[in-house]
């Protein structure tokens, strides 16, 4: 294993041992908690009112939407992180490189703001 | 470039020392976990004029801990609408992510322990921070899921309106974490914190504007006060964890508290220098650690703070606080920074101190290109809804 693999090794068992963790607490509870089923316990709580019709209701689009825009902006960190990391070495280029990419970016999100997409009603 | 401990192959000790610091990590979180909830409870208090947790142990600092206990002897109720193997599988996934994005925090200075040197740190892998915002995007995961596999109404409201403000603000957080990044031009995060010296904090080095941003987005993101728009009791019942019921419920609460202390350690190690402090010759590998507990514990104290001062917002205000706010200024002010750095290591005349972006030049340079830039983004804006208003009036008042 490679030096540079090793330094993961530990962020892979810290893992490992969170999983561990959360099981571990999900089975003491198991254990020590008790079970008295009875038929009310099992409905939804909901706001403490007995639930009328089903729970799987349908959300604003809008939701949708802002997620749609969300990965405009994630796929943009992916290229801004490497180029953070070496500007020093692309200098003027990449600074000029940069501004076109972010402006194109920020045009895109002045369009949405001006269709409207960014008003929550 | 990496954790000492693993430059030269792995022995005995190495995976005893590895095992240890897991464990001293474990210890540290759940301890912080405990501890914070009683300080929150007991600072709050105080704030609000009133006495709070004084029942168990000394000024009732044992309160969270009887908490947690009696938490394991309640009875798990699953609602039958529920979906039985996503609503299990939820709270691993926001719990896991908050345990392990606190493995990059670097807490201290280089210690040697049995002919072994090793950084205070659980891992320093080169992709550093870069680990974090993807912990922090698997646990929209763990909020989303719960909400939606509950089968009922309010959680399900509550996920969506949790996960479309956390993707929001994620995007303004990378962008603010990207301006730290680009400071030191590396990912790695003692790298970050190292590259801050004692009082030369990239707070001051940045221009405050990326920690102001980060610190919103990152309020906004573990979903704190004014920011708890997620569990607005009076809209919502208890959010997306309203179907959840003992250990369970637990693990969400722990998650919440587990992700405060890591945004506040990030943006310690971030912006505030991380473990670096004045060096004391009195067991100098102490100090580093002291200093770091120091610059959290006012963090996590803000945080309490902010819950006890501010009232909620509003959804449409968060999300234009989110939109139309903190992403163009991020943007600006990454493209800002980049600027001023290659412009000091081409050595531009605009008069930058080699070497050091200092808080002059750069809120200098910021009122100058930032009257222009927000301007130019005001005027397009009045130009199309004057447009918008004329097609109006043409149309005979009805609005597309």
């Amino acid at each position: 294993m490679s030096e540079f693999l090793r330094q993961y090794l530990t962020v892979a068992i810290f893992g490992g041992a969170a999983i561990l963790m959360v099981a571990l607490m999900l089975g003491v509870g198991r254990l020590v908690r008790p079970t008295r089923p009875q038929g009310q316990k099992y409905l939804n709580y909901e706001c403490g009112v007995d639930p009328v019709g089903s729970g799987w209701s349908q959300s604003h689009v809008r939701y949708y939407i802002f997620a749609l825009l969300f990965v405009m902006f994630d796929v943009e960190a992916v290229f801004i992180f490497p180029w953070a990391v070496r500007l020093d070495a692309m200098a003027v280029f990449g600074l000029v490189e940069m501004t076109i990419f972010i402006v194109v970016l920020a045009l895109g999100l002045l369009y949405a703001w001006r269709k409207g997409v960014l008003r929550w009603i | 470039m990496g954790d000492p401990l693993y430059a030269h192959g792995i022995d005995l000790a190495v995976v005893l020392i590895t095992i240890l610091k897991v464990i001293l990590t474990f210890l540290f979180l759940l301890l912080g976990v405990l501890l914070y909830i009683w300080w929150e409870r007991k600072f709050i208090s105080d704030l609000q004029n009133r006495i709070g947790p004084d029942r168990a142990g000394p000024h009732g600092i044992l309160q969270s801990l009887a908490d947690g206990i009696k938490v394991f002897f309640k009875e798990d109720l699953a609602p039958t609408e529920a979906d039985r193997r996503v609503y299990r599988l939820a709270p691993y996934l926001a719990a896991v992510p908050a345990f392990s994005a606190f493995a990059i925090i670097p807490i201290g200075d280089k210690i040697s322990i049995a002919g072994h040197q090793t950084y205070l740190q659980l891992a320093d892998p080169p992709i550093g921070i870069l680990f974090l915002l993807a912990m922090s995007s698997i646990a929209v995961y763990g909020v989303f899921l719960a909400g939606w596999s509950s089968g009922s109404k309010y959680p399900l409201l509550g996920s969506v309106r949790a996960s479309a403000q956390m993707i929001s603000y994620e995007a303004a957080m990378s962008l603010a974490v990207a301006t730290a990044v680009l400071a030191t031009g590396s990912l790695s995060t003692r790298a970050i914190f190292v590259h801050q010296s004692v009082w030369n904090w990239n707070l001051w080095q940045l221009g405050v504007v990326p920690f102001g941003i980060y610190m919103v987005a990152a309020t906004a993101e573990v979903n704190r006060p004014p920011f708890d728009l997620v569990e607005a009791e009076q809209e919502l019942v208890g959010g997306y964890m309203t179907e959840y019921a003992g250990v369970r419920f637990a693990l969400y609460y722990l998650a919440e508290f587990m992700n405060t202390i890591t945004v506040s350690a990030v943006a310690v190690t971030l912006f505030l220098g991380g473990p670096s402090g004045p060096h004391i010759n009195f067991l100098p590998a102490l100090w580093p650690v002291v200093w770091f507990f120091l610059k959290l514990f006012a963090f996590v104290s803000f945080y309490v703070w902010l819950r006890a001062t501010l009232p909620r917002l509003r959804y449409d205000q968060l999300m234009d606080l989110g939109w139309k706010r903190l992403i163009p200024l991020a943007l600006y002010w990454l493209l800002l920074i980049a600027a001023l750095r290659v412009g000091d290591d081409a050595h531009w005349p605009w008069g930058v101190n080699h070497g050091a972006l200092n808080a002059i030049t750069v809120v200098a340079a910021a009122a100058g290109a930032g009257v222009v830039f927000f301007g130019g983004l005001g005027a397009a804006i009045r130009v199309g809804a004057k447009r918008v208003e004329e097609e109006t009036a043409r149309a005979g008042g009805v609005r597309a």
